[in-house]
């Protein structure tokens, strides 16, 4: 949308403005992501800069409060935690959601809209009765305040998204490159790990890391499911948040955008790969 | 290919000899039955883990199974009773047993719950009467129970036993509105004084389209910006959207409270320019604003992102033709560009609706008393008061909103056609 | 990428059995309390003294934030995976009229005084009923930032609902429970006749109106840590908190704080242990030593609550850190200018007036 030559005064200006405008809402979406970072490192246990930090005097920061965080049995244990049932609720929602978006990618599959309908309801239904309704049933069959209950809950939590990114890799996919797998007398574990899966393979891992993200951040479910034991990060977050908040807080939430940092460029990287697997010029 | 031979005189066969349409249609249900055989191990799990918990909360809402279990014979005896005046002694009889034996059970306490939240008091009524029939053996029993507690010489309170006999109610519901039934089993108003749930209903319904409405007014000209900028500016445009997208929830709403708190970065901001005087800090969270604020940054990338993708589609074409057509450039995007973009609006409209609606802990953290929704007094019944009924209730008033809105988000969009980053 | 099918069997094996590591070991007890430098003065006073002599047995402490979902949820389900929690007495009443929660022969099941008084005489008049057993004896009081006012310091409830003499923010408990009562007094009524007035119409519409007075003024508050923070920071001028972490704010923190004990309501805290539970002996073991006197009188080493014990009260020392003596900073204490809550009246009608006070808060 570059400025057209024969565009007036009105035109640059509305043309300039916009971009202000524009600028202003970037700014929105990113400021308070970022200011977190250097309050993270206050030397002092306030929320705001201090005149030292203003002047960047080395002693208006500090590590103290990642000190703070790696020193703390609780949020280590808390972070064990999320890793372990991050890891395998996204194991097993990956390997669950990827059969289930191979079998609906299908032309031939009945009962399509109800099926997904149904698969994806987890990522539709307000997390709050999603909590109530698990608290409930998984108490009843004893997996209330386990770390497999939770597990199981943030699998079906996660599943959702792989079957939505699969389902979106398979809508280029070329149904007849099976066939003259199978022509050629391949088996059909054989097809799928030497045909199908390279080419779904971007769609999988970030399906993957949709799943795990899901997890890692999940709150409400866990504050129905957990107990000491089961504490998450994102649980020791919010009852942080709602009793004193300390700058460690700051150090955890610092630490967990690094994570998403790098959790963005990989989705990034995957889709522009998988573009360019399946001949789709990158946009 | 197949059906194109199918209607010629002669049957096509295959190899062996069966005729081709029976043939395909094995073959076709055969296929039918591989890709179900892939969908069902998620099909199943999410069946158990999630809708059947779901389905079994929900029932909870027209739950009042308490009442026949504990006082069978107190239901029985009414049953026949036309709701005149006191029912007969026989009634009186099986409450006193049904009492002593749910003492004995320790089940009557349940009952005397179930009734408070019908009548403020019953609970005292029920547990000091079963207290003291306790130690009476031998009738007349409506003198007994009347002298333990005298609320039994009231027809009103066997009237609420009996309109309670049936396994099922749609009192949870009926209070869920702010209804309720009277003595006489007719639905009324509640008192103004414990008129809540409506207002929050009608809250978290404004709040979420405002929030919609604050996303579209920011999405919509950062989407069109990238849309139409070179590639390798939008790209790098995008990323600030998507980490936002990706940073956790807790954090994005740890950031808000470090913003706007009144000691916080922005009050600090806007007392050092001058605008308010140090004593005079706006409070901008634990309120709406607060709400507001958060919910509209943390929802905004899921405006963008459709919005971004139907943009992307149209043709740059289109604008220039109506511009050199002698539309102005104002003419030219609400005529041939906005209409357009529509079904981006719609898409990313419904979707932050009803994640919207759905919020729980960006409220439960900045929202005070006045920023709250439905979801926090849901969360409320559930943990705190254990009116598991009446959390149900909501929690199904809430859901069939959300069930609604996806059919609409289906019949627009397509779930197929969801995009994700 | 076989190897990929082969790493999600074995993780799917390794997920299963994890589970069952963390489910299945000795004799542990799940010990369920409040947290924070409450649970911290039990662990000191009661679990590991405990442990020390008994190696067999571990005591899980949990965490958890009052209530009785869980409780309840668990016994619907008939799978009981608490074995003690630490309640207040409104909890276990109602947890004990719904089943909930095993009835205790207090005489049977708990230790003597060391002169041989029986609990049920030992324990203080008035604690003890059907499933609970007492622990402690703490009180909800308001507190005042002393740097506020200039000159006359407040004193009483009615100054805390005075904004001209005493202005400023103040921070009450988001629940109507106390706040009625204190809205009540402020207006005058005694507080031994707060809850005759409070069982009548009029006298709940009075109390409201009262509050509607400072409801302006009013930041709510709904954890326990925050009231004692926000008159740290300054926030407020008056909050309502927990005399035990309003001690800690004035004696450890040094906070520029007084308690107006004036108006305060006590309350009973102590041991209720979930029916249908699987180390009910061993449970009613720990109990038995956790309750008696010298350990409840070691409690008040930690924190500033009253032991419910009579025998215990003269055995309350110093703070084990600060060294002060603990026995001024009893609520039992100034127990004649407060007032004891009843459980049985809230009980009945706590439903009705969560939801009205919520309204309330709406308008």
């Amino acid at each position: 949308m570059a400025l057209p030559s024969y565009a007036g005064p009105g035109e640059i200006a509305w043309y300039y403005g916009y971009r202000f405008v524009c600028g202003l809402i970037f700014l929105f979406l990113i400021i308070p992501i970022l200011v977190i970072i250097p309050l993270s490192f206050n030397s002092v246990p306030f929320f705001t800069f201090t005149p030292e930090m203003l002047s960047f005097d080395p002693a208006g920061y500090s590590l103290r409060w990642y000190k703070d965080f790696v020193n703390n049995p609780q949020w280590i244990h808390s972070l064990q935690n999320s890793f372990i049932i991050a890891i395998f609720s996204t194991i097993l929602s990956t390997v669950l959601g990827t059969l289930a978006a191979l079998g609906l990618s299908k032309p031939y599959t009945p009962y399509k809209a109800a099926i997904m309908g149904a698969l994806i309801s987890p990522m539709i239904v307000p997390l709050i009765i999603s909590a109530t309704g698990m608290f409930f049933f998984y108490t009843n069959v004893g997996l209330a305040q386990t770390h497999l209950g939770i597990i199981l809950a943030h699998t079906a939590l996660g599943t959702p998204f792989v079957v939505i990114t699969v389902t979106a890799t398979l809508v280029g996919f070329d149904q007849s490159l099976i066939r003259a797998a199978q022509n050629l007398g391949a088996a059909p574990p054989t097809v799928f790990f030497k045909v199908i899966m390279p080419l779904i393979l971007p769609g999988v891992i970030s399906g993957g890391l949709f799943a795990f993200i899901t997890s890692f951040d999940e709150v409400v479910v866990v504050l129905f499911l957990a107990d000491f034991d089961q504490r998450t990060i994102p649980l020791q977050m919010f009852s942080g948040l709602r009793e004193q908040i300390s700058p460690t807080i700051l150090a955890v939430a610092t630490i967990l955008v690094t994570i998403s940092i790098l959790l963005l460029t990989s989705v990034e990287l995957l889709r522009r790969r998988s573009e360019r697997l399946r001949g789709m010029t990158p946009q | 290919m197949a059906e194109a031979t199918l209607d010629q005189g002669d049957l096509m066969r295959t190899a062996d000899g069966t005729p081709l349409k029976i043939s395909i249609a094995r073959a076709m249900r055969r296929n039918k039955l591989k890709a179900l055989a892939l969908i069902a191990p998620l099909f199943v799990f999410i069946l158990f883990s999630f809708l059947i918990p779901i389905i079994d909360m929900s029932l909870r809402s027209v739950d009042n199974s308490v009442i026949p279990d504990v006082l069978p014979n107190t239901v029985a005896a009414l049953a026949d009773w036309d709701g005149e005046g006191l029912p007969p002694e026989e009634a009186f009889a099986a409450l006193a047993a049904d009492m002593k034996a749910g003492r004995e059970s320790r089940d009557i306490g349940k009952v005397a719950t179930r009734l408070n939240y019908e009548l403020s008091g019953m609970r005292g009524t029920v547990m000091g009467t079963a207290r003291r029939i306790a130690s009476v053996d031998e009738g007349p029993y409506q003198e007994a129970l009347i002298k333990a507690n005298k609320d039994w010489s009231d027809p009103a309170t066997w009237k609420l036993l009996k309109r309670l006999s049936s396994p099922y109610t749609m009192g949870y519901y009926l209070n869920a509105v702010d209804m309720r039934f009277d003595v006489d089993g007719n639905i009324e108003a509640q008192p103004d004084f414990r008129q809540i749930y409506v207002d929050l209903f009608l809250r978290t319904f404004w709040m979420s389209i405002l929030i919609t409405g604050l996303t579209i007014l920011l999405g919509y000209p950062i989407a069109h910006l990238m849309a139409t900028l070179p590639l390798r500016y939008s790209n790098l445009l995008m990323i600030l959207v998507l980490l936002p997208f990706w940073t956790s929830l807790l954090v994005r709403t740890t950031a808000w409270i470090v913003m706007l708190q009144s000691e916080g970065v922005l009050n600090d901001l806007l007392v050092w320019v001058g605008v308010f005087s140090d004593d005079a800090r706006p409070q901008l969270v634990y309120n709406k604003i607060g709400t507001i604020v958060a919910m509209t940054h943390i929802l905004l990338p899921f405006m963008v992102l459709p919005l971004y993708s139907v943009m992307k589609t149209i043709p740059p074409s289109y604008m220039r033709a109506a511009r050199s057509l002698g539309a102005n450039q104002f003419t030219a995007f609400v005529r041939i560009y906005m209409p357009q973009t529509l079904s981006g609006i719609g898409a990313g409209s419904i979707l932050v609706f009803i994640l919207a609606i759905g919020y729980y802990i960006t409220p439960a953290l900045v929202g005070g008393t006045s920023g709250t929704l439905i979801s926090n007094q849901i969360a409320y019944h559930m943990q705190q008061s254990l009116n598991w009924g009446l959390a149900a209730a909501l929690g199904v008033i809430l859901l069939a909103t959300v069930i609604a809105l996806y059919f609409l988000y289906n019949r627009i969009v397509g779930v197929d056609k969801m995009k994700l980053g | 990428m076989k190897n990929t099918l082969r790493y999600t069997t074995v993780g799917l094996a390794g997920a299963v059995t994890m589970a069952f590591a963390f489910s299945a070991q000795a004799v542990e007890l799940g010990v369920v309390s409040w947290g924070g430098a409450y649970t911290a003065s039990q662990l000191k006073a009661y679990h590991q003294p405990y442990m020390k002599a008994n190696s067999d047995v571990t005591l899980n402490s949990i965490d958890y934030s009052g209530g009785l979902a869980e409780v309840r949820a668990q016994s619907e389900a008939g799978n009981v995976t608490w074995d003690l929690v630490d309640v207040v007495v409104s909890d276990a009443i109602r947890g004990c009229d719904e089943g909930l929660f095993m009835e205790i022969d207090h005489d049977e099941m708990l230790a003597k005084a060391p002169d041989g008084t029986p609990p049920s005489k030992d324990f203080l008049e008035g604690t003890l009923s059907d499933c609970f057993i007492p622990q402690i004896i703490y009180s909800t009081a308001f507190a005042y930032r002393t740097d506020a006012f200039k000159g006359e310091q407040p004193k009483t409830m009615a100054d805390v609902f005075n904004l001209e003499k005493f202005p400023g923010k103040r921070t009450l408990q988001r629940a109507p429970i106390n706040n009625l009562e204190w809205a009540l007094i402020a207006d005058g009524v005694p507080a031994k006749d707060v809850y005759e007035v409070l069982d009548t119409p009029e006298g709940v519409d009075r109390a409201f109106a009262k509050l509607d007075t400072i409801k302006d003024e009013v930041i709510w508050w709904t954890e326990g840590a925050v009231p004692a923070q926000l008159l740290a920071d300054g926030e407020v001028v008056f909050g309502t908190g927990y005399n035990g972490r309003l001690f800690s704010a004035i004696e450890e923190e040094k906070q520029p704080l007084a308690i107006i004990w004036d108006g305060q309501v006590l309350d009973i805290d102590g041991w209720a242990i979930p029916s249908g539970g699987k180390h009910k002996d061993e449970v009613l073991e720990f109990v038995k030593f956790a309750t008696d006197t010298q350990r409840l009188a070691d409690q008040a080493k930690y924190i500033s609550y009253g032991p419910a014990r009579n025998s215990s009260l003269p055995l309350v020392g110093k703070h084990a850190e600060l060294g002060i003596d603990m026995a001024p900073h009893m609520p039992t204490k100034y127990a004649d200018q407060g007032f004891l809550t009843d459980f049985q009246w809230w009980a009945d009608n706590r439903d009705e007036l969560n939801e009205r006070f919520e309204a309330w808060l709406q308008q």
